[in-house]
């Protein structure tokens, strides 16, 4: 795997989201991502942003360009520091929130880009990385 | 504070959403579309969505409010104009936004919610005819 | 640092070039036809060099260094193409191989009288085109993959047309299975040209798909909530005796999407929706009345 290249973005704040967003877009953009995919892929962001909003108080995105067996793709990593999961398997399955919202957030965002890895320590924090190729597969 | 703006249009309330939406900014716009169908007793909302290029699960919750808060006060609501790339992705994350009716555009929004509320006006008619009768 | 085999190299490399070009050419299964034989020479030729570069810089056994970046370019270029052509694997290994034996072939006329140096410079050689080789079997298949690659998706491309059958009225008839990836394609189309011709009605018809699984299911009602969140309504049809049997025994709940045995009755159901009504025109009456 290649890194091409590299950047990071603290989100500490709700009106920091749309920048974030519009930097993703961007990003997929410059390797000719598929409008389909962009979404896909600037809506999980979205949901794994807010949620490091509403459970850690925020934290610190790392944005890359890779490229692995001749396919491009963004690499996005999600790091806070907040209260971390307790149960990740509960947490990955669909219906289980412990927010007031719909509890699709997990595992619908996994179901949106093509990797999707989360480690989580409790007490310490959270950290999520999500992959999504230029094709889509 | 930035807000939406609401239109009123006879029975109906018009929302343009020309911007990328943001939490506080969908949640003002809850806010005031429901104060506006109390204050005007509207019978429909529609709201057109055709320049938002990203909904995610906190916005389709919002829509979702606005549609079954919006029924209990007897107005109907219709999301318009939805990009085909906004439909899959929400699809892919589950939200099928149940309880919300949808049109392809703002005149098929406005047909309708024209036909909702027709059928809503025959339907208490024939349910005052009888009552009509026991009065004979 | 200059090594034995460079230097034997640099000295007789027209005759390694010519013995090589010889090898290559007795090998009953050159494909003559696909190759012109003045190409041959010069990527032979432009090979020999870099292989040659690459020695003298000192570096015999890491074709991932650097010093082999221009072997591994020209190598890759090469079986690539080859791969494109339609080459056979066997015909792209002799390229590399059949240089071993010229390099052999020189290396034992110079070193007749020496076997030590012989033997410990043939190793060498022989190691180094073996990773070369296989360098270019993995390239050589990378480049078929390729072809694989674009051919599925022109296979997608070409097998999920959207017809307009009427005015507002979509149909889709999907042939072959329906996996992830396809049903991706068929949904974006389908929106797509919903929003296109403005279609409030879209058919999807399954009577050309071979099987219906549990996902393959999800796949549709997939396709169909998609649709409805655009606001258009989708009826599924074409779903023969068998799939009926397979879909209530899996337990997939279809209640909720209209369906229909026949495009033809998902056509009629399409009409009724619309409030456009077709009636058989009764032409000796009009005959009549002129």
């Amino acid at each position: 795997m290649i890194q091409i290249s590299k950047d990071s973005m603290p989100i500490l704040r709700e009106q920091d989201v749309v920048p974030f967003r519009n930097r993703v877009r961007e990003l997929a953009t410059k390797i000719g991502m598929s409008l389909v995919n962009q979404t896909k892929l600037i809506t999980a962001a979205s949901e794994l942003v807010r949620n490091m909003l509403k459970y850690a108080n925020g934290g610190k995105v790392l944005l890359e360009l890779i490229s692995r067996n001749g396919q491009t793709g963004v690499r996005l990593t999600f790091e806070d520091q907040g209260p971390g999961i307790k149960d990740i398997d509960l947490a990955m399955k669909d219906g289980f929130s412990t927010g007031k919202s719909l509890g699709l957030g997990l595992p619908g965002t996994k179901r949106l880009v093509n990797e999707f890895s989360i480690k989580s320590v409790p007490g310490e924090g959270t950290t999520v990385t999500i992959t999504h190729w230029k094709n889509g597969r | 504070m930035d807000r939406i703006p609401i239109l009123k249009m006879g029975p109906f309330l018009l929302v343009t959403i020309q911007v990328d939406l943001y939490d506080r900014l969908a949640l003002n716009l809850e806010n005031d579309l429901i104060t506006m169908v109390s204050k005007t007793e509207a019978k429909g909302v529609l709201i057109d969505i055709s320049a938002v290029s990203i909904v995610d699960s906190f916005m389709g919750r919002i829509l979702g409010n606005i549609a079954s808060m919006s029924r209990i006060m007897d107005a109907e609501t219709v999301v318009v104009g939805m990009q085909p790339a906004v439909a899959i992705t929400l699809v892919e994350l589950g939200l099928t936004l149940q309880g919300v009716h949808t049109a392809l555009n703002v005149e098929k929004g406005m047909e309708l919610l024209q036909n909702k509320i027709g059928l809503n006006l025959l339907n208490q008619e024939e349910y005052q005819e009888p009552a009509d009768d026991t009065d004979l | 640092m200059k090594n034995a085999t460079s230097k034997v190299i640099r000295k007789n490399k027209a005759q390694i070039l010519e013995s090589w070009m010889k090898y290559q050419l007795t090998d009953e299964d050159l494909r003559d036809d696909l190759m012109n034989m003045e190409e041959l020479h010069g990527q032979s030729e432009q090979l020999l060099d870099s292989f040659l570069n690459a020695l003298e810089s000192g570096n015999m056994n890491d074709i991932n260094a650097r010093e082999f970046e221009p072997i591994r370019d020209t190598l890759g270029e090469i079986s690539v193409m080859r791969a494109r052509r339609g080459y056979s694997p066997r015909e792209t290994g002799t390229f590399v191989l059949s240089l071993k034996q010229s390099l052999f072939d020189a290396l034992e006329k110079e070193f007749k009288s020496q076997p030590e140096i012989l033997y410990k410079e043939i190793i060498l050689v022989n190691n180094l085109l073996d990773s070369l080789s296989i360098f270019t079997f993995e390239t050589f298949i990378k480049g078929r993959e390729e072809v694989i690659l674009r051919q599925t998706d022109e296979i997608n491309e070409i097998s999920t047309p959207v017809i307009r059958v009427w005015e507002g009225i979509l149909a889709l008839p999907i042939i072959g299975t329906l996996d992830s990836a396809r049903t991706q394609i068929v949904m974006e189309n389908l929106l797509q040209e919903i929003v296109a011709t403005g279609s409030s009605i879209a058919i999807l018809d399954i009577s050309g798909v071979p099987a219906v699984d549990s996902l393959v299911a999800q796949h549709l009602i997939k396709t169909v909530s998609a649709t409805r969140l655009m606001g258009a309504e989708c009826i599924i049809s074409g779903i023969r005796a068998e799939i009926a049997q397979t879909i209530v025994h899996l337990g997939i709940d279809l209640s909720n999407i209209k369906t229909k045995a026949s495009l033809a009755s998902a056509l009629r159901l399409a009409y009724d929706m619309m409030g456009v009504e077709v009636k058989k025109m009764d032409r000796r009456s009009k005959i009549s009345l002129l």
